[in-house]
C-alpha cells in the first residue's frame, strides 16, 4: 500500500543566504532518485514537508518552479528545532522532502486576467514560484498585466534580490518593490508600508485577481486597500500558515472550520474565508 | 447468515483454540475497570463487563506507534534515509467490543481511509480485525448510543454479534468475515426459535433502559460562523482543567502527532494520540497560536464532533454516545448538554 508519510530522500545542492540577518536561507534539494522527481509534481503555490531524521518536518512552501527542472528549492526562515538544524546542515547533505502537499494559487482562475501579486518579509516563496511560472515564455501569453508589490522592512530582508532586479529590468511584468524605512541613500526603489504602496500604485481591479501573502498585520491592512480598488472577495487569494503534521488531512490539528489548511488549503479565497470561523 | 448458540464455557474454548492462529482481544477486569487484553491460557474474560475504561481503539490505532526507522551513523550509504517501519499484520479478531464501540470505528475509517488518502497502518490493521460484538443487556446510565444512529444491540462495523442469553451466547454472523470466525470455532448448536425469541426480548429491554439522549436534528442547519461565535463557549469551558481525557478515551478522537526520537546512532519517527485539548496542539513555529486559550479548545472538540464533523461528511455526528467523556471528566462537563445548547442556539 503506498505511504503517503514516506518523504523522498533528496540532497543538498546549495545554500542561499537571502536576508541580511541570516535568518533566511533557499535550500535547493535535489532527488537522490530521478524517478521521485517525476513523482513530486507541483503546482505554484503548494508546500511540501521537509524531513530531517532525528528531528522532524516542517511545511513549507515551494519556492522553486515547475518550470525549473532538475531540483526543488525552499526558503526556510530560522524559528524552531528542525529549520533551526535545517540552518545549520551543509551542502551534500541527505534528508527527505514529502509533497507535494495541498492546493495551489487557481491557475484557471487566473488566465486571461490582471495579476496582481502583493507580497511581504519572507512570505514572498510561493509568490516567486508564481511569478517564474507566469514569466515563463510557455506561461506569459496566458496572462495580462502581471503587477508585484513587494515589501520588507529593509532593503537587506528581501528575498531574490537579485531576481527583483532583473524582473524591474522586464517590461513584461511591473515590480513595486518597497522597504518599510531605510538609511540606504542609493535605495532607488519604494519606501512605505505594503498597504500604502498597494493603494498607489494598483489603480485598478478590472479584470483583476489578487494573491496576497504575507505577515498577518500586512494582510489585515492590505485587505481593506483592495476592497477599495473594487477586488470582490472571490478574487482576493490569501495562503494561509498553521501547524501541521501529516500534511494530508488525516492528524487533526490544522482545521479552521472543517477545512484543513493542508489538504482543503493553504490556498483560500477571501470570499471562503469569510464562511469559515476565524481561527488562524 | 448463521445464528450459533455457545455455552459460555464452549465459547471461552473455542477462542482459547482460535486464539493460536491469530490474536484475540477480549475485556478483562484490571483493578477497578475493564480492558481489552490479549486472550492467553489463564486469561479469564469478563464478559459482565458494561464497558472498558479505555476504548478498544488502540487495537487499530496504537498510542504510540513506530512510523519509520533510519541510521544517523556517519559512513552508512542509508543514514539519513527513513525506512518503513517492520508491521505486523496478524489477523485478529476484538471479541465483546460493545456495538458504540464498533460503530465509533465507522465513523473514524471516513477519516483514516478516504478517496484522496489511506493511512496505510490504520487501514491495513483494521482490514486484519474482526470485530465480534457483545449487546448491551445492561447499558450505562450516560449511555445514549439510540440517538446517535446505533442501539444496545446496533450492528454497524460489526462482523458477529453476541446475545447474552443467560448461561450460553447466541452469536449471528453479519458479514462474510464474520461467517469465517464462527465457523473456525469449536462447539456451539443451532440456535431455536425459543433463544431467538430471547434475544429479540433483550434488544427491547435493553433499548428501553437508554433514556439519556442527545439532540442533533438541527446542527447541520446551523450557520458555522454563528455557532463558533455563540455565547455559551466561556460558560461551557469554565470548569475545564484541559487534561485531555476526554480526548484519550474518546473511540472518535484520531488526532495525532509525529515525533523523531534518537537512541544513539539509530532513530524512529512514531505518531502518538495527541489532543486538541493541549496548546501546543497548534502552537506555530513563530510562537503564533490560533488556539492558545481554553476557551478556543474546548470549543475546538465540540465542534469538530457536532458541527465540522457533519459538514464535512453528511453522515451524522463525531460521536458514538459511549459516554465514556460524560463518566470520566473530573469537572462533569457534558457533551450532551453541549449538543442541547448548540442544537438550539
Amino acid at each position: 500500500m503506498e505511504n503517503p508519510y514516506l518523504p523522498y530522500p533528496v540532497r543538498i545542492d546549495n545554500i542561499t543566504v537571502e536576508t541580511e540577518d541570516r535568518n533566511l536561507k533557499t535550500f535547493k534539494f535535489v532527488f537522490l532518485n530521478p524517478e521521485h522527481e517525476g513523482r513530486f509534481k507541483y503546482t505554484p503555490g503548494q508546500f511540501a514537508e521537509l524531513s530531517i531524521a532525528g528531528k522532524g518536518e516542517i511545511p513549507i512552501g515551494i519556492a522553486s518552479a515547475p518550470t525549473e527542472k532538475g531540483f526543488v528549492c525552499f526558503t526556510v526562515n530560522k524559528v524552531g528545532l528542525v529549520s533551526s538544524h535545517l540552518h545549520n546542515m551543509k551542502v551534500g547533505d541527505i534528508m527527505g522532502i514529502r509533497g507535494p502537499l495541498g492546493n495551489w494559487y487557481p491557475w484557471d482562475q487566473m488566465e486571461g486576467k490582471n495579476v496582481v501579486i502583493i507580497g511581504g518579509g519572507f512570505a514572498f516563496t510561493t509568490l516567486r514560484s508564481s511569478i517564474i511560472y507566469m514569466l515563463h515564455p510557455e506561461n506569459r501569453p496566458k496572462f495580462k498585466e502581471i503587477t508585484v508589490v513587494y515589501g520588507a522592512r529593509g532593503p537587506g530582508m528581501l528575498l531574490y534580490k537579485d531576481e527583483l532586479a532583473q524582473w524591474e529590468q522586464r517590461k513584461d511584468i511591473n515590480m513595486h518593490i518597497t522597504v518599510d524605512s531605510t538609511n540606504d541613500s542609493t535605495w532607488k526603489y519604494n519606501v512605505g508600508f505594503v498597504p500604502a504602496i498597494t493603494e498607489k500604485k494598483i489603480t485598478s481591479a478590472e479584470n483583476a485577481i489578487a494573491i496576497v501573502c504575507g505577515p498577518p498585520i500586512m494582510i489585515k491592512f492590505t485587505q481593506p486597500v483592495l476592497e477599495k480598488l473594487g477586488f470582490p472577495p472571490e478574487r482576493i487569494i490569501l495562503s494561509l500558515e498553521m501547524r501541521m503534521k501529516c500534511g494530508i488531512g488525516i492528524c487533526g490539528r490544522c482545521n479552521i472550520g472543517d477545512k484543513y489548511v493542508c489538504k482543503d488549503g493553504p490556498v483560500f479565497s477571501l470570499a471562503q474565508l469569510k464562511t469559515m470561523p476565524p481561527e488562524y | 447468515m448463521t445464528t450459533m448458540l455457545f455455552s459460555k464455557d464452549e465459547w471461552g474454548q473455542g477462542l482459547l483454540a482460535v486464539g493460536k492462529s491469530i490474536k484475540v482481544f477480549v475485556p478483562v477486569k484490571e483493578g477497578d475497570f475493564t480492558a481489552f487484553q490479549l486472550l492467553a491460557e489463564e486469561t479469564v474474560p469478563d464478559w459482565a463487563y458494561q464497558n472498558t475504561r479505555m476504548s478498544p481503539k488502540s487495537i487499530v490505532y496504537p498510542q504510540s506507534e513506530g512510523m519509520f526507522k533510519y541510521s544517523l551513523e556517519e559512513g552508512d550509504p542509508e543514514a539519513n534515509i527513513v525506512k518503513e517501519a517492520p508491521k505486523d499484520y496478524t489477523l485478529q479478531a476484538v471479541v465483546g467490543i460493545r456495538p458504540c464501540d464498533a460503530h465509533a470505528f465507522q465513523i473514524v475509517k471516513r477519516n483514516f481511509d478516504n478517496e484522496e488518502f489511506r493511512d496505510p497502518w490504520w487501514v491495513q490493521r483494521y482490514e486484519a480485525t474482526t470485530f465480534v460484538g457483545l449487546g448491551c443487556n445492561e447499558p450505562c446510565a450516560t449511555c445514549f448510543c439510540t440517538s446517535v444512529g446505533g442501539g444496545p444491540f446496533g450492528k454497524n462495523g460489526l462482523d458477529v454479534i453476541l446475545h447474552d442469553v443467560g448461561s450460553r451466547f447466541l452469536a449471528e454472523g453479519l458479514t462474510a468475515k464474520g461467517e469465517d470466525f464462527l465457523a473456525g470455532l469449536t462447539g456451539g448448536q443451532a440456535a431455536g426459535e425459543k433463544e431467538l425469541g430471547e434475544a429479540k426480548d433483550l434488544e427491547g429491554w435493553a433499548g428501553e433502559k437508554i433514556t439519556a439522549g442527545i439532540s442533533t436534528d438541527q446542527l447541520k442547519n446551523k450557520v458555522v460562523t454563528q455557532l463558533f461565535n455563540a455565547p455559551f463557549w466561556e460558560d461551557v469551558a469554565f470548569s475545564c482543567i484541559n487534561c485531555g481525557t476526554c480526548t484519550y478515551l474518546c473511540p472518535t478522537c484520531w488526532c495525532f502527532d509525529i515525533q523523531d526520537e534518537v537512541f544513539g546512532k539509530k532513530g524512529d519517527r512514531i505518531r502518538n494520540w495527541d489532543s486538541c485539548m493541549m496548546p501546543l496542539f497548534t502552537l506555530h513555529g513563530s510562537g503564533h497560536n490560533p488556539r492558545d486559550k481554553k476557551t478556543q479548545r474546548v470549543r475546538q472538540r465540540f465542534m469538530h464532533k457536532l458541527k465540522y464533523y457533519v459538514d464535512k461528511y453528511g453522515n451524522g455526528i463525531q460521536c458514538s454516545g459511549c459516554g465514556r467523556c460524560v463518566r470520566f471528566c473530573p469537572v462533569n462537563i457534558d457533551i450532551r448538554q453541549v449538543a442541547e445548547l448548540m442544537n438550539n442556539y
